[in-house]
């Protein structure tokens, strides 16, 4: 490791600690809205590891995510919590690679629209299935407090930092890098290119659905209408390409303020959110093509000489 | 005699009812530059698309040293040990002119990963003249220069044989002198090379063998200057009354 590197990690250590500290000096206020922004700085990350190289836009978070919550919901009496999200994980991944071969060959709009699709039918689905049991949703009473789901949240946060910045320096990385630039390129330059998108496309997947086991207790009551609303995967793009696929930390940058907006419409003016996010897309197509990431490049170029 | 490193047999491509390339065959040796020449629409980039596996012949058999290649795809056929380049160059815009060159060691028949492909990528960079425009963007890089840098990543994985799809054409004199030298000093390490041409200059003075090719068929085969007096060649490019 090179000298930038241990440079990153000590910055990326302390904003760790300093993110874990906040239910210690927080007020509960912050600790939901702390809980809120952790859960999607955790699925819009995992979303730039895939999406940010490939250029491929997906919208099956709410997919992942509300098989999550259901793993957690069906399986909270039964199993020990701590099992939940990496099982939710395996059948994220699982699910995500059944997805992936299926769906990895098309390309732009008609994937987008299959991700789009993929979410509304495993709500059907799932719907289909308690109708026939009888059921509507399900309670998940727990003992799990919200300070300990925003500290699994960080843990998951931290895992997923890990594994992006791992998947950068590797080969799979720099292939789905090759592959976004050029598809024909990276086929003859030797890349099995289905099986590094169906790769990467796990992360995602893996990730969103431990997240979505992880915030179960949190919701009480979840039933498929809203463990799987849609809405949900498009502010994961939204935050993302806010903050700027082209680093790690660009999401992060994309989160954080778009949360406090968001939070601020919410309650201003509860009838608005959608027109925020119809906005926020314009913005970003408009004015912040590469997002926060693309805006500090250029400054840096600018300003600072170094490249 | 030398060895034959590429047999292509008896090789036929259908789209649909068109035949673009019927019944052809020949041998490529071992350090030696095969040109492939014709005239437009005779089936020559078919015939490269189908030995790099852009597509699978519809019959017959491309082997390299002993491996079928027919029906592999793309990423196996250069594993094995295919490079090549495109008829309209094809960079990674938004990598670096060094990532464009790892981008074909990382991956291909020879691999190389680390600080060995970035060394390997730097000689080859050395070695093709990029090292004074190595820090340009590739989107500002003359049109010569984009030339370089894709045959830079496809001699990066070591190929055994290399696919040159109309390497030479756009440049203007000067560069064409440059590009011809260079393609020269390639054979001259032991390179094996497919060259699809319409240079004359380059054909002439770059081939050792060439295989004609016309709608499809192959119509000659020999040296460049046995092909290119053979009156059937001299019919299928300039038509009935100059033969």
């Amino acid at each position: 490791m090179s000298g930038t590197d241990w440079r990153n990690l000590a910055i990326s250590a302390a904003l760790l600690g300093l993110a874990a500290l906040l239910p210690v000096y927080g007020s509960p206020y912050w600790l939901t809205m702390g809980t809120t922004m952790a859960m999607f700085v955790v699925l819009a990350t995992s979303w730039a590891l895939f999406s940010g190289p490939t250029h491929y836009i997906s919208l099956a978070t709410a997919a992942f995510f509300g098989i999550g919550t259901f793993v957690t919901g069906l399986g909270f009496q039964s199993l020990p919590f701590w099992v939940l999200p990496p099982l939710a994980a395996v059948i994220g991944a699982v699910l995500a690679a059944l997805v992936g071969l299926v769906t990895l060959r098309l390309s732009g709009v008609y994937f987008v629209i299959f991700t789009l699709g993929l979410a509304e039918m495993v709500r059907q689905v799932v719907t289909w299935v308690q109708n026939q049991t009888g059921h509507r949703g399900m309670y998940v009473l727990t003992s799990i407090t919200e300070r300990e789901i925003y500290w699994m949240l960080v843990a998951l946060g931290a895992l997923v930092f890990l594994a992006g910045w791992l998947i950068g320096r590797s080969r799979l990385g720099f292939a789905l890098r090759i592959i976004g630039n050029d598809e024909t390129v990276a086929k003859h330059a030797g890349i099995d290119t289905a099986l590094a998108k169906v790769a990467l496309f796990m992360v995602p997947g893996a990730v969103a659905a431990a997240t979505g086991a992880i915030l179960a207790p949190r919701y009480i009551y979840i039933e498929p209408s809203t463990a799987f609303a849609p809405l949900l995967s498009f502010q994961v793009v939204i935050m993302a390409l806010l903050g700027g696929t082209g680093r790690l930390w660009g999401p992060v940058a994309g989160v954080i303020p778009f949360s406090l907006l968001w939070e601020a419409i919410t309650r201003q003016a509860p009838n608005q959110t959608l027109l925020l996010l119809g906005i926020a897309f314009l913005v970003i197509v408009y004015l912040l093509p590469g997002g926060f990431v693309g805006l500090w490049e250029r400054f840096r170029r600018r300003f600072g000489g170094r490249t | 005699m030398s060895r034959t490193v590429l047999q292509v047999r008896n090789v036929t491509k259908r789209f649909g009812g068109l035949v673009a390339v019927n019944d052809v065959s020949f041998d490529v040796t071992e350090h030696s530059v095969m040109g492939l020449i014709g005239p437009n629409g005779s089936g020559k980039s078919t015939m490269i698309n189908m030995i790099s596996g852009s597509f699978a012949p519809t019959a017959g058999s491309i082997r390299l040293e002993g491996h079928e290649l027919a029906g592999k795809p793309a990423h196996k056929v250069a594993r094995l040990g295919v490079g090549r380049t495109f008829q309209l160059v094809r960079l990674l815009p938004e990598l670096s002119v060094l990532d464009n060159v790892i981008a074909g060691a990382a991956f291909g028949h020879r691999r190389r990963w680390g600080a060995e492909a970035r060394a390997h990528a730097l000689t080859l960079i050395d070695r093709l003249g990029l090292t004074a425009v190595m820090g340009m963007p590739v989107s500002a890089l003359t049109y010569i220069d984009t030339k370089r840098v894709e045959l830079a990543r496809a001699l990066a994985g070591d190929p055994e044989v290399l696919l040159l799809d109309e390497w030479l054409a756009g440049l203007n004199p000067t560069e064409l002198g440059t590009g011809i030298a260079l393609i020269r000093s390639l054979r001259d390490e032991g390179r094996t090379i497919i060259l699809v041409e319409h240079v004359m200059d380059a054909i002439r003075s770059l081939c050792d063998r060439c295989v004609v090719m016309s709608s499809g068929t192959r119509i000659a085969e020999g040296t460049p200057a046995e092909v290119l007096s053979d009156p059937e060649v001299i019919r299928a490019y300039l038509g009935d009354d100059d033969a």
